[in-house]
């Protein structure tokens, strides 16, 4: 078994060190928000989280064409970690978004186009799972993976769009608002920063896992084909 | 049907242009699917009293009164669709994979984007049945008129982009082991922005509304459409490749 890259430990204390960082920032760094209070603070992490998230779905649809393309295993092995990387920090986008909506919208769920998006999302992505999960033939496994990670992930523009076109209430921070969003709050210098750097933070945490899934599939794969070679 | 499937390669060796060859195999896929339906009518008969069945639901579960209607009944129509739909694709694919008649289909020295089109436009026949004789009854069981072109339009625009992306899915689908439960899981988020745009248009002429309140969704359809005809036209090759 090969042993576990330098670089990678590297990344790992990187990580590490700014998440602890970015939650010092995030509770003493940023200031308090005028109106919404302590509540706010979830912001920078769950845009993080988000943020990730659709990275994470991005990479699996890249991975899923440059596997159609060229045929190497290496590919399927990381769309398939990406997608459940993705999952993860979607759900942790949602959880955090309900914790803040409670107080800020006066309910945990609205049926706005970014939260209906993300619900489809993660359906679109379950049904990956169980489509890769109803297969055994590794390769057309791969092959099935690949086309459903590129269908799914254009749908969800489209999904967006659609809900939008009724009207939304989720405030848009960074570009302009649409008139009746509401929780929408200026970012003070010190805020940017910290959000800045709660979303460089994440990018490392997604690229450390990406690896290690990736690094445990390979070994995965290497495992069912000793049990194969046992078998025969 | 063996002397249809043939007709390509003699066209070629005639000289004809590669997208005649396309045609001609595309139509006959469709029309191997129309004589196969013609004969057993399992297809239609199960899509179209199922649909019906999901109607008299509804029925029931909406108190489907005056009032209620105006508003529902584009959704009601969609659901329905939808779920009628689900089912012929699943079984339009499955007797593909069970008579082992894909595995003909693919031996074929016809390009395979042909034969996905054939299924597509297969499907799409069998859709638009259902939805025609579906309307009607609609109209008469709660009588209301639906004849509306802007209604058909609008049921044309979401067939074709149903169709075109459960032909994909559904053929791979059926190559899975949880072939029969798999199908609308795998459809049903993809195609949500369909149904969304789909359902309000049809609201919209229903409800007789401007034309400049209806085209954002009328737009949205025809987007879908061609972004997804041209997805699978790509990716199909991989999905029936052994």
């Amino acid at each position: 078994m090969e042993s576990k890259p330098r670089l990678l430990t590297i990344i790992d204390a990187v990580s590490v060190t700014l998440l602890v960082v970015a939650t010092g920032m995030v509770f003493f760094y940023a200031p308090m928000e005028a109106v919404m209070g302590q509540v706010q603070r979830v912001f920078y992490f769950h845009v993080a989280a988000g943020w990730v998230g659709m990275l994470g779905f991005l990479v699996a649809a890249v991975a899923g064409i440059v596997y159609l393309r060229t045929g190497r295993r290496n590919w399927d092995t990381i769309g398939l970690s990406a997608v459940e990387i993705g999952m993860v920090f979607a759900f942790i986008n949602i959880v955090t978004g309900s914790i803040w909506a409670r107080p800020i919208w006066n309910t945990w769920w609205t049926w706005d186009p970014r939260l209906t998006t993300a619900t489809i999302m993660e359906l679109i992505y379950a049904a990956y799972l169980m489509l890769r999960q109803g297969l055994e033939d590794p390769d057309r496994r791969a092959r099935f993976g690949a086309v459903y990670a590129i269908v799914g992930f254009i749908s969800v523009p489209l999904t967006f769009f659609s809900a939008r076109l009724f009207r939304t209430i989720h405030p848009v921070v960074i570009g302009s608002n649409q008139p009746g969003a509401e929780g929408a709050f200026d970012m003070t210098p010190k805020m940017l920063q910290t959000f800045l750097f709660s979303l460089l933070t994440f990018s490392f945490i997604f690229v450390s896992l990406l690896w290690h899934r990736v690094r445990l599939g390979r070994l995965a794969e290497k495992v069912e084909q000793i049990k194969l070679k046992v078998a025969a | 049907m063996t002397q249809d499937l043939s007709i390509p390669e003699t066209t070629t060796v005639r000289g004809e242009s590669a997208l005649g060859a396309f045609l001609r195999a595309m139509w006959a896929v469709v029309w191997k699917d129309l004589a196969a339906e013609m004969r057993s009518r399992e297809l239609l008969s199960a899509m179209l009293v199922f649909a019906l069945l999901v109607i008299l639901i509804f029925n029931f579960a909406l108190e489907l009164d005056a009032k209620t209607r105006s508003t529902v009944t584009s959704g009601v129509l969609w659901v329905t669709f939808t779920f009628a739909g689900t089912l012929g694709l699943n079984r339009s694919m499955a007797i593909e994979k069970d008579r082992g008649c894909l595995d003909g289909l693919l031996l074929a020295p016809v390009d395979r984007a042909a034969i996905y089109f054939g299924k597509v436009l297969g499907n799409l026949i069998f859709m638009l049945v259902v939805e025609m004789i579906v309307l009607p009854v609609y109209s008469l069981l709660y009588n209301t008129n639906l004849f509306h072109p802007g209604l058909l339009l609008v049921i044309l625009l979401g067939s074709v982009g149903y169709v075109v992306v459960g032909t994909l899915l559904a053929s791979m689908a059926v190559q899975t082991r949880t072939r029969d439960v798999l199908l609308p899981i795998l459809l049903f988020p993809v195609v949500i922005p369909l149904v969304i745009a789909a359902v309000k248009g049809s609201a919209g002429f229903l409800q007789a509304l401007e034309i400049p309140e209806i085209m954002p969704w009328l737009n949205l359809l025809i987007v879908y459409d061609v972004i997804f005809t041209a997805v699978a036209f790509m990716v199909f090759d991989y999905v029936v490749e052994e």
